[in-house]
């Protein structure tokens, strides 16, 4: 097999993909938000719950998607919870640096090394929407609850 | 066997490959094998040529100026105009205009025809498997004018019924606008007997040629229709042009879509007069360049033997439906008899997008998503499909090279 798709599909991604952690509704949720990417038709409800320290206490999403969306979408539920909001919101800004392919610096070399299954993402430009679905959504439940888009 | 032979001795596609600089570009070290004519097909260049030779040498812009390169340029444009005439089977040239591309259109006749003859709970006709194109513009008339949306639904396997039309049809209905080709399940719509329907309860009928033009042998005059639209980047010509058929009855009656140059008779500080058709709905300078190239496409296609490029797309469908059998894993939307060299999927436990992807490595560009047509993927249950849609240039060698690439994605993915 091409090695960037090796890359791109190494079997954590698709571990998470089928077996997607998180997975679910939250029935006592402070933050909700619908994201969409226009592109393939792709939803996502991200669930979190949020409490009065600013501290993630628990997090679930539903959808359907790619297995790039979906693993995207289960390894950041896994890496936010107990994060407090601006911790998540610096980690996404490093996430999203390294799916573009740019410098990743930023993240703490423990995040790093967790993100780094999805880093053969940068090599298919085309694919990095289906990455950052999840994660634009996820902030946007954090800010304000409203729709997410991925354009 | 015997067929094989007499479409290989009428068509060529091997020559034809020739004329398409494209298809010798490798894509990631491998062959390109471009299964995505519906979004766009590739250019040939008879095409490429005719648009830098005009450019060149006879350039200008049209209808204004005396002198001579403005005269050969607007000669150019208007044989252009003649070209599609006849293409269409239009009656008069003035019944064509030039439009930036098939979803202008559409808009044109939302705008100028329809929308000052709608009244509140007035209604349109359409199908479910409309491109947005042929959606959005009736959405507006619903949000702006009032009028309602009766939606035709399509039978399991994607084709239409035309009794579902005529029932859809009443007494408040303004327009009947529907695809001629549906650009994901391929399905032929009996668009003559629609018109006939239509017509005998006084009713327009407006068709989308996106995919029809291309894969139809059109006559507006036979079919009866009253517009009917193309685009010219999916008939192998530039993007950046299209074309509206439009009875005269009607552009004559229609009031300007876009305001500005060239589409005036007198214009006053008080006052404005119009233009006939088609000038009427070209405002500002139109695209000339690309006017060259779409009838050089057009010129393209009918020096080859179209029925028998018809036969050969049909060819490369039965062989690509018969190939994709062996996958129990995989589901084709839409097997409507007769239907056109368009073929979506869907897919146990894989998503179009990882798929196209996997191909794409593979060289093999097919498309994959809604295909700007969300109702019909509401319709059949799916989120996205995966679409590999043929051209004129395609080859049964090249199905297989996406059947084993679909092979390959399934042992990654799966």
């Amino acid at each position: 097999m091409d090695d960037t798709l090796r890359d791109l599909y190494q079997d954590v991604i698709l571990d998470h993909s089928k077996h997607p952690r998180h997975f679910g509704k939250l029935t006592d949720a402070t933050n909700t938000a619908q994201g969409h990417n226009p592109l393939c038709g792709d939803r996502v409800t991200m669930y979190l719950k949020v409490d009065a320290a600013d501290r993630i206490q628990d997090i679930a999403f539903e959808g359907k998607g790619c297995a790039i969306s979906q693993a995207s979408a289960s390894l950041m539920t896994d890496m936010i919870v107990g994060r407090t909001v601006a911790e998540a919101e610096q980690l996404m800004g490093g996430f999203l640096h390294l799916v573009k392919g740019e410098d990743a610096s930023d993240l703490d070399p423990d995040d790093r090394e967790r993100l780094d299954v999805m880093a053969g993402v940068s090599a298919f430009p085309m694919r990095v929407k289906c990455a950052t679905l999840a994660w634009h959504t996820m902030k946007s439940a954090l800010e304000s609850g409203e729709a997410a888009k991925t354009e | 066997m015997t067929a094989q032979t007499k479409i290989a001795s009428a068509f060529d596609p091997q020559a034809a490959r020739a004329d398409f600089p494209i298809l010798s570009k490798p894509i990631y070290g491998k062959p390109l094998v471009y299964f995505d004519n519906g979004a766009s097909a590739q250019k040939p260049r008879q095409v490429l040529d005719a648009m830098r030779d005009f450019a060149s040498t006879e350039y200008a812009n049209v209808h204004r100026g005396v002198h001579y390169l403005s005269g050969r340029a607007t000669d150019r444009y208007e044989a252009a105009r003649r070209t599609v005439q006849k293409f269409l089977g239009a009656a008069h040239e003035d019944e064509i205009v030039f439009t930036k591309g098939g979803t202008e259109a559409i808009n044109l006749v939302a705008y100028s025809y329809l929308a000052p003859r709608i009244q509140p709970g007035d209604e349109i006709v359409l199908s479910v498997m409309e491109h947005h194109s042929n959606i959005v513009p009736w959405h507006f008339l619903r949000e702006r004018n009032g009028a309602v949306l009766k939606w035709v639904d399509i039978r399991g396997d994607g084709s239409l019924d035309i009794e579902a039309v005529d029932t859809a049809i009443t007494d408040k209905t303004k327009l009947v606008a529907i695809t001629h080709i549906s650009n994901v399940l391929g399905s032929v719509t009996p668009l003559a007997e629609i018109v006939a329907r239509a017509h005998a309860k006084g009713v327009p009928v407006l068709a989308d040629g996106a995919q029809g033009a291309v894969h139809e042998i059109v006559d507006v005059q036979a079919l009866d229709v009253d517009f009917y639209t193309l685009t010219a980047h999916k008939l192998y010509g530039p993007t950046g042009i299209g074309a509206l058929y439009g009875k005269r009855k009607h552009l004559k009656a229609m009031r300007p879509f876009n305001g500005g140059g060239e589409m005036i008779r007198e214009v006053t500080h008080d006052t404005v007069t119009y233009a006939d058709p088609p000038a009427r709905f070209e405002a500002g300078t139109p695209p000339i360049i690309e006017s060259v190239g779409l009838a050089a496409a057009i010129d393209y296609l009918n020096g080859l033997d179209r029925a028998a490029v018809r036969a050969h797309e049909h060819d490369l469908l039965t062989y690509a439906r018969e190939g994709l059998r062996q996958f129990n894993w995989l589901r084709v939307i839409g097997d409507a008899p007769g239907k056109a060299s368009i073929l979506s999927f869907e897919t146990d436990g894989m998503h179009a997008h990882d798929l196209a992807t996997i191909l794409d490595r593979e060289g093999v560009a097919v498309r994959a998503g809604h295909h700007c047509a969300q109702p019909l993927m509401e319709r059949f249950g799916v989120a996205s499909t995966t679409r590999a849609s043929f051209g004129l240039y395609n080859t049964r060698a090249e199905i297989d090279v996406m059947l084993e690439a679909l092979a390959k994605a399934r042992k990654i993915l799966v």
